[in-house]
């Protein structure tokens, strides 16, 4: 189906099923342990041996020597892997480094080898008698040195330096002036599931039980880097314990996998230790950012521009992280800028929000300033720059923008008008207390997806897509829509994800996965209907597909009898035309956060939060919230505790473990509020929705980082924001 | 993690004597530090013995007025018992603000004691570490060094010890009841217990080789209000930055010991004596020598300011 004109009234408009704030069809397999998990799939394949990573002990360098005689002699091994024995190796195109180093190592913990070994505690044991001898070469491990070897790089589909007017003019003579600097650290996705995965090959064709958010991409990656045909690869990855990004893409997990299930001529499962999974797999860059802000002496902006410095490997790619100030505020002047550095830690790439959450982090404490320095409400500073058109090309209007709702409602709700705006002078008790807000944005993106449903003689609707619900709920979404539009309840709708034998989806990422995914079953579900009315010989245009039956004037006919014994089945697509140029699409949030700093210790916790989102529809108001509580608690993580420490001399990323790498507790997290703004949007799709899973994370850090302001008065430009950057200049206590 | 023999000990007195037999035998308890350090080959023991069967669980009253607390009385047990919470909550209080609700119900008394620092190159087997390799050289030193130690420190180690509980037993003036391997019994004050890292930061405390904790001690209450204050990152599990534990008398007067600081649980005597004269003085004595790095220099203010919210809130 092609999707080039905006939507009309359609099945999905019913919204019967769609829309409500159904429990995720999945959810009892998950509380009561039985959803499969790649490591757990004890039952699919036999004779299942394990395997054990060896990752590299130093940054940068090679292997001189390496001494697998003791390792050879473990109790219980098998096989072990390595880049001598593995054979020629490609690599796939959404690597940077390769996944099996060696004699040359990239980065710290890239892995160097596999042990299979009949038991897990025996790969272990084993693996730890590998005896490796390295030459250590000098590395660049600090950005700030780094970054004046800058080159410019661009982000994904964006120019490298894009502006419009004269910001070099314009600043300079702006009556008010903001220029600053801001600092991110690098993240890890800190996900619950490891990556993990089982391989079997069975002659030349490989199956892999995995977990993973784009099975397409990763059949192809792996295809390439083992140098077989993308169709002897099958990849099954139906419930994933949380990606965050970090599961894009083919990682060591699956490869190592394949290769030691080769080696040792049986299934081999491997997951990734948690030590291992900070500086093995990906991350997202550190950011330094200067932003420069200058406006009349009314609050309007006259020039903005933001300019952002990060690190990686050699080929790989920066964080984007000044994409949202091209769209968010309006301003005749102005210039962003990417620039990458090469750095020899571990792979930068992709984690919820890629560019927008650490790009926030710094535009909207800018914005904070900058209504400070006008002597504005920062809510109504926001107000007068709001456009409803991308501001680099005036002629594209935004599809839908409520970002002035979302700020005047959760203002409202959340009682902003008890904010003082003097920092710093309120206390309650121990507590010095304050409010903050920011605006988010983030792209709604359009991919092609694809589906397939099967109608059956009992009348039961299933679908089957290679779309993944890596915790998001998108089992649930699908199986509304295919509700919806076969007009049956949704305990006749089966849904099965995450299977390269099915038809390939968008995916999760990007918080494309809803609306794509759901608009490609649309398609499937269009089809299926008209084979139906096809078959019965109804004028399909006037079918109505309701209570699991199909009725055509006076005639009715149950779809199970439609059906018939051999069933009907439909596949088709969602592809979309030009609306994607034609207009921005975009969803919108304002965070609202009210902190207490402890006046002696400078501790930071969070009182109270909200988000008022406006996306589109929302398909399930149940797990859509689920999705912006967990971004909400993940923007607190990123304000005030993670951050992964860089040893500049080592070269490696030191807490690489959960006690280490510090993610909010539940005791760190009050009652979170969120609303979603009534909005449909008819320019992206047929379901009219856009998405949500990273929107919640969206700004949530800047206003974190502003309530900390407005409660102490102490503006802190550097992330995370822990107490010891607060303690010189809080009150004697 | 090595393979390795297994053993059940009968008796306290056989434990020791058993951990004499075997070269590189360790004692087991709750196992919630030494399994995570085998499985990472940081420890290596070549024997168990399991001492959790030797009923060293009870908290009973001395005949001095105090407690003694059997070795292998779990975390979550000692934190609970009504005597504890009414005489030495100082104890009960840093024991809830360690770990979690899970790790508290399996770990011992004796254990909590010996846990290891939670230094991140102590942690990672590829890095140097004179604690865990010794003469390896130490990684912390000039790297990231942000939750390590700031006094008491050597050219060797930077570690700090992270137990809670050890920090009020150190201002309560605990005593350590052990065995050793020839059967004899001895009481170490918890102010000799823990050792500075020194030249030799893999020796951590003044037990011998084969010597069992049976009990830890508490003399007869003191009376005055107990406070623990751990300052984190996070509001729960998380090792502290800074902790203080204090016991305040009416008067002013009282003790004071920290965590998150040093090698071992921090308090110096002279320091308490400066109580009366507010947070400055004392910190001043406890922190006198100090030499922290850049990253954790924080660390003097944070205690300052934490022990000057302590005596605020003995007094209100």
């Amino acid at each position: 189906m092609r999707f080039d004109t905006p939507a009309t009234t359609n099945p999905i408009d019913q919204l019967k099923i769609v829309g409500k704030p159904v429990d995720r069809i999945d959810g009892p397999l998950k509380t009561t342990g039985t959803a499969p998990y790649a490591y757990e799939r004890h039952d699919v394949v036999p004779n299942q041996a394990y395997g054990y990573v060896v990752g590299s002990a130093i940054a940068k360098g090679r292997i001189a020597s390496i001494d697998l005689s003791t390792a050879q002699r473990a109790p219980g091994f098998l096989a072990i892997v390595t880049a001598d024995n593995a054979g020629r190796l490609g690599r796939g195109r959404f690597n940077t480094a390769r996944l099996l180093g060696g004699p040359d190592i990239e980065h710290y913990h890239q892995a160097i080898a596999l042990v299979v070994a009949e038991t897990f505690e025996q790969a272990r044991a084993a693996a730890q008698l590998v005896r490796v001898d390295y030459v250590r070469t000098d590395g660049m491990f600090d950005l700030a040195a780094a970054k004046d070897s800058w080159t410019p790089a661009a982000g994904l589909g964006a120019p490298a330096d894009p502006g419009v007017g004269d910001f070099a003019g314009a600043f300079p003579t702006a009556p008010i002036q903001l220029d600053a600097a801001y600092t991110t650290p690098d993240h890890s996705h800190a996900m619950m599931e490891p990556h993990a995965s089982i391989a079997a090959w069975e002659g030349d064709s490989l199956t892999v039980w995995t977990s993973n958010q784009m099975i397409n991409w990763t059949v192809g990656d792996l295809a390439q880097t083992l140098g077989i045909a993308r169709e002897k690869v099958r990849l099954i990855s139906p419930f994933i314990g949380g990606g965050f990004g970090g599961k894009l893409f083919l990682r060591a997990d699956a490869l190592l996998a394949a290769l030691g299930a080769r080696a040792a001529r049986r299934p081999v499962k491997v997951a990734l230790p948690r030590p291992l999974m900070a500086n093995n797999t990906t991350h997202r860059p550190a950011t330094i950012q200067r932003i420069r802000i200058g406006a009349t002496r009314d609050g309007k902006i006259t020039a903005i521009g933001h300019e952002s410095w990060s690190g990686d490997l050699p080929g790989g790619g920066p964080e984007n992280a000044v994409q949202q100030t091209r769209l968010l505020y309006a301003g005749a002047n102005r210039m962003t800028a990417t620039r990458l550095a090469i750095l020899d830690l571990p792979e930068g790439n992709a984690m919820r929000a890629p560019g927008e959450a650490p790009g926030l982090m710094a535009l909207e404490i800018a914005m904070d300033e900058m209504a400070e320095k006008l002597g504005l409400d920062p809510i109504e500073f926001r107000v007068r720059n709001d456009t409803q058109v991308d501001p680099e090309n005036p002629g594209r209007p935004f599809s839908q923008r409520q970002l002035i709702e979302c700020l005047r409602t959760g203002a409202e709700r959340f009682g902003w008008n008890k904010r003082n705006a003097q920092p710093g002078r309120l206390r309650d008790g121990r507590w010095l207390t304050g409010m903050g807000v920011a605006a988010g944005l983030r792209n709604n993106l359009l991919t092609t997806s694809a589906a397939r449903v099967r109608l059956d003689h009992r009348g039961v609707v299933t679908v089957e897509t290679d779309m993944t619900d890596i915790g998001t709920g998108s089992y649930t979404i699908i199986a509304q829509t295919a509700a919806e539009m076969m007009g049956v309840p949704l305990d006749k709708v089966v849904v099965r994800l995450g299977d390269s034998s099915f038809p390939v989806s968008a995916g999760s990422g990007g918080q494309w996965g809803a609306n794509n995914s759901t608009a490609g079953v649309y398609a499937a579900c269009v089809k299926l209907r008209e084979a139906v009315a096809q078959k019965l010989g109804f004028n399909s245009a006037d079918a109505v597909f309701g209570d699991g039956q199909v009725r055509s004037g006076n005639r009715t006919v149950s779809l199970a009898e439609a059906a018939g014994e051999s069933g009907l089945v439909a596949e088709d697509a969602i592809e979309y035309g030009d609306l994607g140029k034609q207009y921005q699409q975009s969803t919108f949030v304002a965070h609202f956060v009210e902190v207490g700093v402890d006046v002696a210790t400078g501790e930071t916790h969070i009182r109270r939060m909200l988000a008022v989102c406006a996306a589109g529809r929302i398909l399930n108001p149940k797990s859509a919230r689920s999705q912006v509580i967990g971004a909400m608690t993940m923007g607190v993580g990123a304000a005030l505790m993670e951050q992964l420490a860089v040893d500049k001399r080592r070269g490696f990323f030191v807490n690489h473990d959960l006690a280490g790498y510090e993610v909010p507790v539940h005791a760190d997290i009050p009652h979170q509020e969120v609303i979603f703004l009534d909005e449909t949007d008819p320019i992206s799709s047929p379901m009219k929705a856009k998405g949500v899973g990273e929107l919640g994370l969206c700004g949530v850090g800047a206003a974190v980082a502003n309530a900390i302001y407005n409660a102490t008065g102490i503006r802190v430009r550097d992330y995370p924001i822990t107490l010891d950057k607060l303690l010189a200049g809080l009150p004697e206590a | 993690m090595r393979s390795f023999t297994y053993e059940r000990a009968s008796s306290p007195a056989e434990a020791a004597a058993a951990a004499m037999r075997t070269e590189g035998a360790r004692f087991i308890a709750g196992g919630t530090n030494l399994l995570d350090l085998m499985k990472l080959e940081i420890e290596t023991p070549t024997h168990l013995i399991d001492v959790n069967g030797l009923a060293l669980d009870k908290i009973e009253t001395t005949t001095e007025g105090g407690l003694r607390i059997g070795a292998l009385v779990r975390n979550t047990d000692l934190a609970a018992d009504e005597r504890v919470r009414r005489d030495y909550g100082l104890l009960s209080r840093a024991l809830l603000a360690g770990a979690s609700g899970q790790l508290r119900n399996k770990a011992t008394t004796a254990g909590n004691l010996l846990q290891r620092t939670r230094c991140p190159y102590f942690y990672d087997t590829n890095q140097p570490c004179n604690k865990r390799q010794p003469g390896s050289g130490c990684a912390a030193i000039g790297g990231f060094t942000r939750p390590l130690a700031v006094i008491g420190t050597s050219d060797a180690c930077i570690a700090t010890h992270p137990s809670d509980m050890a920090v009020a037993m150190r201002a309560l003036d605990a005593t350590v009841e052990t065995v050793r391997s020839d059967g004899t019994v001895r009481g170490i004050p918890i102010a000799e217990f823990h050792r500075l890292p020194g030249d030799t930061p893999h020796i951590e405390t003044t037990l011998v080789p084969g010597e069992l904790i049976t009990a830890v001690t508490l003399p007869k209450p003191v009376g005055g209000k107990h406070i623990y204050r751990k300052v984190r990152d996070r509001a729960s599990y998380a090792f502290a930055l800074v902790s203080v534990g204090a016991i305040v008398q009416r008067d002013g007067t009282g003790r004071v010991a920290l965590g998150g600081v040093a090698h071992r649980p921090w308090r110096v005597e002279a320091a308490d004596a400066e109580m009366p004269r507010g947070a400055k003085a004392v910190a001043e004595r406890l922190l006198a020598g100090a030499r922290p790095t850049d990253e954790n220099a924080f660390k003097l203010p944070l205690v300052e300011r934490t022990l000057g919210a302590v005596l605020a809130e003995a007094k209100g």
